[in-house]
C-alpha cells in the first residue's frame, strides 16, 4: 500500500514514487497533482495500480499519473506509460476496453441569447438524432465490407459517405485514421458486435452536451479554434462501443498464454502484455487500430447527427446554425510516437488510459492552424460542472510524453453514488439550474452525478500548475444527453 | 453466519466489484452469473423457455470464470438472452459443460463492457471457494 509518506515531493504539483519503493518496479512513478487531490486518491488503489504498471518490461522514463487519476483495473485511470520499440511490451489493459474513447468539440456562432428559447428543443432533437442507451443500435447500418472500410479508413469513410468535411478530418487526432489497422486480426464476434452499433453513443459516462463558452483565458488560441465567449459549443464523448470492448477482451484472453511464452512475470493478470515486435503484439496493434478508426468514425457520425439536430431546430431562426469542428482527441489509446527521453530520441509505444495526448506548439502531427498554439485538449467535467479547453505545451513533451489529464476523474463509487443520489431528483436539480437533461436511465444518471466526480477546476489547476497544459476556455453545460 | 454461497457488491471507484463465494467451482460460476445479472439490473421475461448449451475449456479456474461470464455477456448482447437456471459441471482439467435455461431480457439498466482479470484469484477457504471480480462498466 502506498501512503503519502512514500511520495517524494518534486514541486507543489509534482510527486514521485521512487523505483526503490518496490523491488519489481522498473521505472519510478511520477504524479501530477496537488496535495489535496492526492489525499483524495489515497482512499482507492490508483497508486498501487500505478506501481504495478511500473513493473512492465521495456518501460522508459516514468509511469505518469494525471491529477484526475482513480482506481481502474490493471493500470489506473489517468495513467501514461511508454515502452521502447522494438522489444518493449504493449498491454491491452493499459489502453482499456473502450479503445479510442475520446472527446470531440464543435464550436458555433450561435449566441446563448439567441439560442435560449430553443435549448429544450435542441436537447430533444439531439436525443432523437443520436441513438443512446443500453443496447441501442446505431444510426448507420454497415455490411461486412463497409465495416472493414471503417476499420481501415476511420473518419475518411464518413467523409466518403457525406458525413464529414475535410476540415473535420484535419482537426481530428491522426486526421481521424490511424495507419496500420488490420481487420484480419479482429474476431468474428467483435465484428458482429461492431456492425449494428456504428453511430451510437452508448451509455455509462458517455454523453453529448451543449455548452456555453463561459470564459476565455487565451484569446489568441480561442480565436484560432473559433471559440468565443457567449457562444454555444457541443461536446461528444464516446468510443468504439462493443467493437472495441470485444477486441480488448479477445486479446487480454489471448495474452494470458503469451506472457508465459515470453517469460513475463505479472503482479496482476489484467496487465498481460506481449513484446511489440512479437506476432502477438503486432496482431493486437492491428486490431486495436481498427477499433481506434471505428471510434473516430463513430464520433464523426454523431457529429453529423448533431449538425442535423441543430439544423432542424435552428434553421430559419438563427443566422448561422453551423457547427464547426474544433478538435477530436483520444484518451484511451496506444500510439507509436517519438520522444526525447533522458536526452535520447527514441521510438516508443505510449499507452494512454484516461489521459489525453497534448502535443506542444510546433509538433508536426498538428494541423497547420494549430502548430503555433499547440494541440487542443478537451477536458470534460461532469454534467453539472464546467468543462475545459486547454492546449499542450513544450513542457508536456518533456515531462509527460506529450500527455495531460482527460476529465474530472471519479471520486465516488457507482454504488455509493446510487445510494446517495436519486436520479429523478438530480434531473430536477439540474433542470432548475437551467441544464436540460435527457437520460435513458435514472439509475445511470445517479451514477454519473456531479458529486461522484472530483472538482474539474482543481484538476485543471494541477496540470496548468505543473506546465503540461495551458488554459484556453471554460465551458458551462446547458443541455446533456446521456444514454 | 454467512450463507453457504452468495455474492455481494463492493465499492469500486469507476467500475463494479463483486465478491462471490461458494462450496465448489460450478456453484461459484452460477453465483457469479447471478451477481453479474443483478448488478446490470437484468430482468427477464416471465417464461423460462429458452435453452442454451455451453462448453468451455480454460487453463485455470480464473480463466474459466472470465470465459464463462464473458460468454454470458456475449449471449446477452447478441441474442438478448439471460438465464436463471444453471446446470454446470466442471472436470479436473477445467472443462466446463453447462445447460442454461432462461428467457429474453425484458430490461437491462446497465451495460457491462467486460469481465476483467484484475487481481482475480479464486481462493480456497475453509468454506469453499472465494473470488472478487471487477467488471468494466
Amino acid at each position: 500500500m502506498v501512503t503519502l509518506q512514500d511520495l517524494k515531493r518534486i514541486s507543489d504539483y509534482e510527486w514521485e514514487i521512487p523505483k526503490s519503493f518496490r523491488p519489481d518496479m522498473r521505472v519510478p512513478v511520477r504524479l501530477f497533482a496537488t496535495r489535496r487531490l492526492l489525499e483524495g486518491v489515497m482512499k482507492d488503489k490508483s497508486l498501487e495500480q500505478a506501481v504495478n504498471a511500473a513493473t512492465l518490461p521495456g518501460l522508459v522514463g516514468h509511469v505518469i499519473v494525471m491529477p484526475d487519476m482513480h482506481q481502474g483495473y490493471g493500470f489506473p485511470i489517468g495513467g501514461v506509460a511508454a515502452t521502447r520499440l522494438p522489444d518493449g511490451v504493449i498491454s491491452p489493459g493499459g489502453i482499456g476496453y473502450d479503445i479510442n474513447c475520446g472527446v470531440r468539440l464543435l464550436g458555433s456562432q450561435i449566441s446563448l441569447d439567441v439560442a435560449r428559447p430553443h435549448l429544450e428543443d435542441l436537447a430533444t432533437a439531439l436525443n432523437h438524432y443520436c441513438p443512446s442507451g443500453v443496447g441501442e443500435k446505431g444510426s448507420v447500418r454497415t455490411s461486412e465490407a463497409e465495416l472493414e472500410a471503417v476499420c481501415r479508413q476511420g473518419s475518411r469513410w464518413a467523409l466518403k459517405q457525406g458525413m464529414a468535411s475535410e476540415a473535420d478530418l484535419r482537426r481530428t487526432e491522426e486526421s481521424g485514421c490511424v495507419e496500420g489497422a488490420d481487420p484480419t486480426k479482429v474476431s468474428v464476434r467483435a465484428r458482429q458486435r461492431g456492425r449494428p452499433q456504428l453511430g451510437s453513443l452508448g451509455a455509462g459516462n458517455h454523453f453529448i452536451e451543449v455548452d456555453l463558452v463561459e470564459q476565455i483565458f487565451d484569446s489568441q488560441a480561442a480565436s484560432v479554434m473559433g471559440l468565443e465567449q457567449g457562444l454555444l459549443a457541443v461536446q461528444i464523448h464516446c468510443g468504439s462501443r462493443g467493437f472495441g470492448h470485444q477486441i480488448c477482451t479477445d486479446y487480454v484472453e489471448e495474452f494470458q498464454g503469451a506472457v508465459h511464452r515470453f517469460g513475463i512475470h505479472l503482479v496482476d493478470r489484467e496487465l498481460v502484455c506481449a513484446p511489440l515486435s512479437s506476432p502477438e503484439g503486432q496482431n493486437y496493434l492491428g486490431a486495436m487500430r481498427c477499433a481506434a478508426n471505428y471510434a473516430f468514425a463513430n464520433r464523426q457520425i454523431l457529429a453529423n447527427s448533431a449538425r442535423k439536430a441543430f439544423e432542424q431546430v435552428l434553421a430559419g431562426k438563427v443566422k448561422d446554425w453551423h457547427l464547426h469542428q474544433v478538435y477530436d482527441i483520444c484518451h484511451n489509446m496506444g500510439k507509436i510516437e517519438t520522444h526525447i527521453i533522458d536526452g535520447e530520441r527514441m521510438k516508443v509505444c505510449v499507452h494512454r488510459k484516461g489521459a489525453t495526448r497534448a502535443f506542444g506548439p510546433g509538433a508536426p502531427e498538428l494541423p497547420d492552424e494549430y502548430k503555433s498554439i499547440g494541440q487542443p485538449v478537451l477536458v470534460p467535467g461532469s454534467m453539472g460542472t464546467a468543462s475545459w479547453v486547454l492546449v499542450g505545451t513544450a513542457a508536456s513533451m518533456e515531462q509527460s510524453f506529450g500527455s495531460t489529464c482527460h476529465g474530472a476523474g471519479r471520486l465516488m463509487s457507482r454504488h455509493e453514488a446510487k445510494r446517495n443520489v436519486r436520479g429523478e431528483k438530480l434531473r430536477q436539480d439540474l433542470e432548475a439550474e437551467g441544464i436540460h437533461i435527457r437520460a435513458g436511465s435514472m439509475a445511470g444518471l445517479a451514477e454519473e452525478a456531479p458529486q461522484a466526480y472530483k472538482d474539474v477546476d482543481q484538476v485543471v489547476e494541477a496540470v496548468v500548475g505543473c506546465g503540461i497544459a495551458r488554459k484556453v476556455a471554460r465551458l458551462r453545460p446547458l443541455a446533456v444527453i446521456k444514454g | 453466519m454467512w450463507p453457504e454461497f452468495g455474492f455481494r457488491e463492493h465499492a469500486h471507484t469507476a467500475d463494479w466489484e463483486l465478491e462471490v463465494w461458494a462450496p465448489d467451482l460450478p456453484i461459484l460460476l452460477e453465483q457469479a452469473a447471478h451477481g453479474m445479472y443483478v448488478l446490470s439490473g437484468m430482468q427477464l421475461q416471465a417464461d423460462s423457455s429458452r435453452k442454451h448449451s455451453m462448453t468451455l475449456h480454460a487453463a485455470d479456474a480464473e480463466s474459466l470464470l472470465v470465459r464463462f461470464l464473458s460468454e454470458l455477456l456475449w449471449v446477452e448482447q447478441d441474442q438478448h438472452l439471460g438465464f436463471d437456471d444453471f446446470s454446470i459441471t466442471v472436470d479436473d482439467n477445467y472443462n466446463l459443460r453447462a445447460e442454461l435455461r432462461g428467457s429474453t431480457i425484458a430490461n437491462l439498466d446497465k451495460e457491462i463492457k467486460a469481465v476483467t482479470y484484475h487481481n482475480l484469484v479464486v481462493q480456497t477457504t475453509s468454506q469453499g471457494l472465494h473470488v472478487n471480480i471487477v467488471f468494466d462498466v
